[in-house]
């Protein structure tokens, strides 16, 4: 193991027993899509089942975000299916899929920097009171949610009211994730959800996924961090190009074959002999080509002390 | 004090200044003056009572009761619409169209009621469809093309200014429409419309009662309703929105709907105020709304303002179109000055805006 810095012994946080085989809430059966003329995904099969984290991986621009779009209703596949629960749906407005208790944290976040951060917090689900002509916001209920679920995630804002655009752009991260959680009834999508934040909140993000999980929603985390992957992940896909280069649960595949697929394989051998050149790099640390040899299909995880 | 935090942790517990341990102790109580001028009308009020010291001091006519009656009235007839198209306006759009929309809207019930004989009340809703359809058709179209709203409500501006103008000399050879004053129906609508009642020996027009009313109505909107919550979304970032499940298009298509309605009233109020309709009117009002609702404070990029803010706006304006006939200047200089306001509007709300929202 290289890293121990989760709080459980074992230094994850998935749970003792392994998940049982529900069905699949949301199903990607060769899902793809294009841009006009850009491939951004092709053939993705993907499944996300109830009290799972499905972890996506990938360079940048390899198709993540495409993925998760395409399942929160804001872009539409081209081509293969998608269903949910077992029904193939096309969801045109990502209203639809809030509505299937499908919650997103986006990487853009999706605020509105002038309004205030209760008001974003709620926005488009807002809290109402009053019958319906004289139905009106119901402010301090949501005032009071927003503060609540922010102190739970470890952010204390002194002013709710202040623009969501004034605050740092970790603590945006945090109320987008504290929103989708609050929100997300049945489906957690998170694209990258960590990627602003410090080691604190990336330890809550993660145990917001596990508790998601244990509260039997299927999850969907994308990360460039394969050490965050590991820590929650039940099964992990890893894309490439805007194809699936990798399927494996988590009995599967080690951390360390996890790590090198991620770094990019040869590529960060090659990589290696380059900076072995300059003075003062030490790749000591970094994999040899011959460690790379993972076969995803093999099970048990007899590559996990691989040499270094 | 010359003591510096520069090197301590900026959250740490040591911090002398914050011994309650709920806040994060960083931000001192913003204090109400602050939080004053964070609202978007601050500086358009400040403006207005700059203007009226001013006239209340160069024009002696401009201090009589029946002098801010008239005041009140000019700025309501333009601040109807100037709430909708400020509404419009946080929504991220503009509507071009709004000045000849008037127009057209009473012509339609002057032209129709006229040509049929029928009950004016029927020109007076049949006005109001059309009205609402035009606006209906100003956000589709918007939806559907994805072009600009400058451009899209451009083209209904040139089409509604001409059809004004054609389809009236049609039915009357005329510039203008036929007088219904005699009309089944005329003096019901003239009471609702444009009556106007006396307080304390004053004539007040009752469109400056709807003014208020409305300017509330649209206040509470905005600030109490999941619609205002969503108009803010729309015109501050429309992709987040959607993302989060806001109806993007159906708010903006409201929105639209909500000129036409404005659009609408203004014009049933000049109808029955006049009798009749001048077909080639209204052209370049559309501007003064917008300058209504920029000098009200509403961000002309949209996600910003209130609708308190164009009742000051449309205040100001009226101040200074009356103020300059009290004065016995040159009317002339009334669109110089109203420029003036408007650029100094801006600066002031500009400069407000980054006073209030600096932490
Ligand atoms: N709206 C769009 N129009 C055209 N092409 C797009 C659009 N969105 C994404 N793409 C293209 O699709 C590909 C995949 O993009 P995507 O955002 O899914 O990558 P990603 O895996 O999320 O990357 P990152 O790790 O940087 O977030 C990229 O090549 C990108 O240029
Ligand atoms: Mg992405």
């Amino acid at each position: 193991m290289t890293t121990t810095n989760g709080s459980s012994p074992n230094g994850t946080l998935v749970k003792d027993t392994a998940p049982q085989d529900g069905k699949p809430v949301v199903e990607l059966r060769g899902a793809g899509k294009s841009y006009g003329n850009i491939r951004a995904l092709h053939g993705v099969d993907l499944s996300v089942r109830p009290s799972q984290v499905t972890c996506v991986l990938g360079d940048n621009g390899a198709g993540k975000s495409t993925l998760i779009k395409i399942i929160s209703g804001l872009h539409q596949h081209t081509e293969g299916e998608f269903l949910v629960d077992g029904e193939p749906v096309r969801f045109s407005t990502p209203r639809e899929a809030l509505d299937k208790g499908i919650a997103t944290v986006y990487q853009d976040l999706a605020t509105v920097p002038l309004m205030p951060v209760w008001r974003n917090f709620f926005l488009g689900s807002e809290m109402t009171k009053g019958p319906w002509p004289l139905r009106r916001l119901d402010i301090d209920r949501m005032k009071k949610t927003a503060d609540e679920e922010l102190r739970n995630m470890g952010i204390v804002l002194d002013d709710l009211d202040q623009p969501i655009g004034t605050l740092s752009g970790g603590q945006r991260q945090c109320v987008a994730i504290a929103r989708a959680v609050y929100f997300g009834a049945r489906v957690l999508i998170l694209d990258e959800p960590t990627a602003a934040l410090g080691v604190k909140q990336s330890g809550v993000v993660l145990k917001y996924i596990a508790a998601a999980r244990d509260r039997g929603l299927g999850v969907i985390f994308i990360t460039h961090n394969p050490h965050h992957a590991y820590m929650v992940g039940d099964h992990f896909s890893v894309l490439r190009l805007g194809t699936l280069e990798l399927s494996a649960a988590r009995s599967e595949i080690t951390l360390e074959e996890l790590t090198n697929h991620m770094a990019g394989g040869a590529e960060l051998a090659a990589l290696k002999h380059e900076l072995a050149q300059v003075r003062g790099v030490d790749v000591e640390e970094l994999p040899e080509e011959s460690d790379l040899q993972v076969t995803p299909a093999a099970g048990g995880s007899s590559a996990s002390d691989a040499t270094r | 004090m010359t003591v510096t935090q520069a090197t301590a942790p900026a959250t740490s517990p040591s911090s002398p200044a914050s011994p309650a341990a709920q806040r994060d102790g960083r931000t001192a109580q913003r204090s109400l003056g602050r939080r004053l001028l964070a609202r978007p009308e601050v500086g358009a009020l400040i403006a207005a009572v700059g203007v009226y010291v001013f006239f209340f001091a160069a024009a002696p006519a401009f201090r009589e009761a029946s002098a801010l009656s008239t005041v009140l009235y000019q700025a309501s007839v333009m601040g109807i619409m100037a709430l909708p198209v400020a509404l419009l306006m946080i929504g991220g759009e503009f509507d071009l169209s709004a000045g000849v929309a008037v127009t057209t809207s009473a012509l339609t019930a002057a032209i129709l009621s006229f040509q049929l004989s029928v009950n004016v009340w029927t020109g007076v809703v049949v006005a109001l469809v059309v009205s609402l359809a035009v606006g209906a058709f100003n956000g589709w179209l918007l939806i559907k093309t994805g072009l600009p709203s400058f451009l899209v409500t451009l083209g209904s501006f040139l089409v509604l200014q001409g059809a004004n103008l054609a389809v009236t000399k049609i039915f009357t050879s005329n510039v203008a429409s036929d007088s219904i004053s005699d009309m089944d129906g005329f003096d019901q609508a003239k009471t609702i419309f444009a009556s106007e009642f006396s307080v304390g020996g004053v004539n007040v027009k009752i469109t400056i009662i709807y003014w208020l009313v409305f300017a509330a109505a649209a206040t509470w909107l905005l600030l109490r309703t999941k619609f205002g919550n969503w108009i803010f979304a729309v015109g501050g970032n429309k992709d987040s929105a959607r993302a989060v499940g806001v109806p993007v298009n159906l708010t903006k298509i409201a929105l639209f709907m909500g000129v036409g309605a404005g659009a609408w009233f203004v014009g049933m109020h000049l109808l029955f105020s006049f009798n009749t309709v001048q077909s080639g009117e209204g052209v370049g009002n559309e501007f003064l709304y917008i300058i209504a609702a920029v000098i009200g404070g509403c961000l002309l990029t949209g996600g910003y303002g209130s609708a308190i803010g164009p009742v000051i706006g449309a205040f100001i304006f009226g101040m200074v179109s009356q103020g300059i006939v009290y004065a016995n200047w040159n009317p002339d200089w009334f669109k110089a000055f109203l420029g003036v306001m408007l650029l100094v509007a801006a600066l002031v709300n500009l400069w407000v805006r980054r006073t209030a929202t600096r932490r």
